[in-house]
C-alpha cells in the first residue's frame, strides 16, 4: 500500500493533480504491518481457533514427542493384561498387554500422518490443476473439468477401499489412494476461485503492462486464491482423518503390527463391555483432532478473507 | 419439464458408462477372484480351476469382459460371482430394499432435524440455544461415524440389560424369525432401524444444519422479508412462508450432492449393526475380489444417486416458482 502511494507522490508520475508540496506519506503515521502481521491479528481475535490451534499442537507434540519418550513401546506386550487405567498405564491394557497410550500415540502420528500428506497432496495437485483449467478456459477447461467430475462420481469409500485392499497396508499408500481421489473437490473449489479472480482489474492490468501467463498465474493468481485455499486444506485434513480411520475401521486401512486410531477402535469394538478404555480413547482422539482442526479452519477462514474488516490496518 | 428429466438422464448415461468402465478396470486389476480356490489345501484339481476360469470370463482379454458385462446388463445378467451358488441380480434386490429404507428414513430425520434446528438457530442468533446448536453441530461433524454407532449400539444393549428384556434391537434388519402379521412384521423391522438410522442421521444432520441456519439467515436478513413485516404480516407467516421457503433451496443442493457420503456412511453403519445391507455385499466382494459384485454395487448406487439429483433439480422448480425448466 504505502509503496503504491509514495510512487505517486512522486513529482514526474502526477504532474497535474495531487498536492502541489511534496505532502507527507500519511497523515499521521502508524507503524506498516504486513499481510501475514495483519492475518495472524486477526486469527487471534477468534479465541476458540487460537485455544484450539494450542489443543492440537498439544496433541502433536504429545504424540511425537511423548511417543519417542513414553517408558512403553506401541507394539510391545507387557506383563499386564487387560489392566483398567492406572499410574502405569494411563489409558489401561488391551487382552494382549499392549499399553493403549502407547497405541493411541502411534495411531494419532499415523492417522495425522496420512491426513497431512492427504491435504497437501490434493492441494497441490487440485489447486494447479483447477487453476490452469480457469485461467485457460475454453476447450483446456472443459476437458480437465471432466476429468475432475469424472473422478468426483467415483464413490469414495468403496473405491478407497478397492485400492487400499490392492496396494493397501503403509501409511503413506494409503495417503496417496485418498489423495487420488480427493485432488477432485480441491481443483472444482479452486477453479472457482481462479474464475473470479481473472475477471478482477488487476489481472487485466498485470496483463496489459506484458505479464505472462506463467507469472500472472503464480505471482498474482495463486497469492490471492492463497486463503481460500489454506482454509480448504485445513478443513481437507479433518476430512482425511476421518476417512482415514473408517477405512481403518472397515479393515482396509493401516494393517497390524502398525495402528492407528480407526483401527485401535475397530479392535476394541467387541470388547466394550469388559474393556471400555480401549474404545474410548483412540475415539476421543479422532474427535479431538477434527473439531480442532474444525474451528481452526474456520478462525483461518475469518482471518483470510479480504473482505474482514474487523481489525483495522 | 419432462423434457428436462430425459435430458438430464441422457447425459448421465455417458458419465455412467465412463464410471462404470473405470471401476471395472480397477476391480479386475486389484486382485484375482480366483485367489481364494488357489490357497485352497489341499489344491483343487487343474479342471476345477480351469472351469471356474471360464465361469468368471478369466480367458476373455479385459476389455472384450467389460463389454460382456455390458452386453448382459441389458439381458439382466450381471456377470458371474465367486461364489458358484450367487445370483447377484436377486441378492441385490433384497439387500436394496434392505439399505435404501435405511438411507431414506435417515435422510428425512436429519432433514427435518436440520430445518428445525437451524431455523431456530438463525431466528435465536447468539443466543443459548444457537450456542449449543453450534456446538453440538461442530461436535457430529467431527465424530466418526462408526466410532458413534458402536456407542449407540452398546447403550442399547445396556439399556435392554437394565430393563431385562430385548426392548432394543442391535444386531440385524430384521429378527431373524420374522413375527407373524403385517404388522408385528413392520414393527419388528422398525425396532431394528431405530439405532442404526439415529447413527446415520446425527452425522448428516450436523452439516446440513450449519447450512440451513447460514441461508435462513441471509434470508431473514434480505429487504423483502422486512417489507412482508413492515405491511403487516405476522412473524410467524414472514418466517414460513417467506422466509423458510426461500432457505430451503440452498438445504436441496447440499441434500442432493451429499447422497454419495450417506450411502458411504450407510456402508459403515450397516458393518457396525451387522446389516446384510448392500453395504456388506460390496465389502465382501472386494474382500473377495469379486469384480461384478463390485459391479452391481456401483450400478445400483451411481443410478440411485443421478436420479436423487433429478428430484433436487426439479424440486428447486417447486420451491423457487422463477426457475423454469423446458
Amino acid at each position: 500500500m504505502s509503496d503504491e502511494r509514495t510512487r505517486v507522490a512522486e513529482p514526474g508520475s502526477a504532474p497535474t493533480a495531487g498536492p502541489s508540496t511534496p505532502a507527507p506519506d500519511r497523515e499521521f503515521t502508524v507503524a506498516e504491518r504486513s499481510q501475514f502481521q495483519l492475518v495472524l491479528r486477526r486469527f487471534r481475535q477468534h479465541r476458540l481457533a487460537v485455544v484450539s490451534l494450542g489443543v492440537l499442537v498439544a496433541l502433536v507434540l504429545l504424540a511425537y514427542v511423548g511417543g519417542a519418550l513414553w517408558r512403553h513401546d506401541f507394539g510391545e506386550f507387557t506383563p499386564d493384561n487387560s489392566q483398567p487405567p492406572s499410574w502405569e498405564h494411563p489409558f489401561g491394557t488391551d487382552a494382549q498387554g499392549k499399553d493403549q497410550f502407547a497405541q493411541v500415540l502411534r495411531g494419532t502420528q499415523i492417522s495425522l500422518q496420512i491426513a497431512v500428506l492427504v491435504a497437501l497432496f490434493s492441494t497441490v495437485v487440485g489447486t494447479v490443476w483447477g487453476a490452469v483449467a480457469g485461467y485457460f478456459g475454453g476447450l483446456v477447461d472443459t476437458v480437465m473439468m471432466r476429468i475432475s467430475d469424472l473422478i468426483l462420481t467415483l464413490p469414495l469409500l468403496v473405491v478407497a477401499a478397492m485400492l487400499a485392499h490392492r496396494f493397501g497396508g503403509s501409511w503413506w499408500l494409503i495417503s496417496l489412494v485418498i489423495a487420488g481421489l480427493y485432488w477432485a473437490y480441491v481443483s472444482r473449489v479452486s477453479r472457482g476461485v481462479v474464475l473470479s479472480l481473472r475477471e478482477k482489474e488487476f489481472i487485466e492490468a498485470a496483463e496489459a503492462m506484458g505479464a505472462g501467463d506463467v507469472r500472472i498465474i503464480l505471482r498474482h493468481l495463486v497469492p490471492n486464491a492463497l486463503g481460500s485455499i489454506i482454509v480448504n486444506a485445513t478443513i481437507l485434513i479433518a476430512v482425511a482423518i476421518l476417512l482415514e480411520t473408517a477405512l481403518s475401521y472397515l479393515g482396509f486401512g493401516v494393517r497390524p503390527p502398525d495402528t492407528s486410531l480407526g483401527l485401535l477402535v475397530s479392535e476394541a469394538q467387541t470388547a466394550l463391555t469388559t474393556r471400555p478404555w480401549l474404545f474410548y480413547f483412540p475415539g476421543l482422539f479422532i474427535i479431538l483432532i477434527a473439531l480442532t482442526i474444525n474451528f481452526i479452519g474456520d478462525g483461518l477462514r475469518d482471518a483470510l478473507d479480504p473482505q474482514q474488516t474487523k481489525v483495522r490496518a | 419439464m419432462l423434457a428436462f428429466a430425459v435430458r438430464r438422464i441422457a447425459i448421465s448415461v455417458p458419465i455412467l458408462l465412463l464410471s462404470s468402465f473405470i471401476v471395472f478396470m480397477l476391480a479386475s486389476l486389484s486382485g484375482n477372484p480366483l485367489n481364494e480356490l488357489l490357497f485352497r489345501n489341499p489344491p483343487p484339481p487343474p479342471q476345477v480351476i480351469a472351469l471356474e476360469t471360464e465361469r468368471l470370463r478369466l480367458d476373455v482379454p479385459l476389455l472384450e469382459r467389460y463389454w460382456l458385462w455390458l452386453s448382459g446388463l441389458f439381458a439382466g445378467d450381471f456377470g458371474p460371482s465367486v461364489q458358484s451358488n450367487l445370483d447377484i441380480g436377486s441378492e441385490l434386490a433384497s439387500r436394496f430394499l434392505v439399505t435404501m429404507r435405511l438411507i431414506l428414513v435417515a435422510m428425512l430425520v436429519a432433514l427435518l432435524l436440520a430445518v428445525v434446528v437451524g431455523v431456530v438457530s438463525a431466528v435465536k442468533q447468539y443466543s443459548k440455544t444457537d450456542y449449543s446448536a453450534t456446538f453440538v453441530g461442530f461436535l457430529f461433524l467431527a465424530m466418526p461415524s462408526f466410532w458413534f454407532a458402536i456407542l449407540l449400539k452398546q447403550w442399547g444393549i445396556e439399556f435392554n440389560n437394565a430393563v431385562g428384556q430385548q426392548v432394543i434391537y442391535t444386531i440385524g434388519a430384521s429378527s431373524v424369525n420374522p413375527p407373524d402379521g403385517f404388522w408385528s412384521n413392520v414393527a419388528d423391522i422398525a425396532g431394528h432401524m431405530v439405532l442404526p438410522t439415529i447413527s446415520l442421521a446425527l452425522i448428516s444432520y450436523a452439516a446440513w444444519s450449519r447450512y440451513q441456519r447460514a441461508s435462513m439467515l441471509e434470508v431473514m436478513n434480505s429487504d423483502y422479508i422486512r417489507l412482508a413485516r413492515a405491511k403487516g404480516l405476522s412473524r410467524r407467516r414472514v418466517m414460513v412462508k417467506h422466509g423458510l421457503r426461500n432457505a430451503l433451496i440452498p438445504l436441496t443442493t447440499v441434500t442432493a450432492l451429499d447422497l454419495a457420503a450417506i450411502i458411504s456412511g450407510a456402508v459403515v453403519t450397516e458393518t457396525v449393526f451387522q446389516w446384510r445391507g448392500m453395504g456388506d455385499f460390496v465389502l465382501n466382494g472386494i474382500r473377495t475380489n469379486d469384480v461384478y459384485v463390485v459391479m452391481a454395487w456401483l450400478l445400483v448406487t451411481a443410478t440411485v444417486v443421478i436420479l436423487f439429483n433429478l428430484v433436487a433439480d426439479l424440486l428447486y422448480a417447486v420451491l423457487d416458482p422463477r426457475i423454469r425448466y423446458v
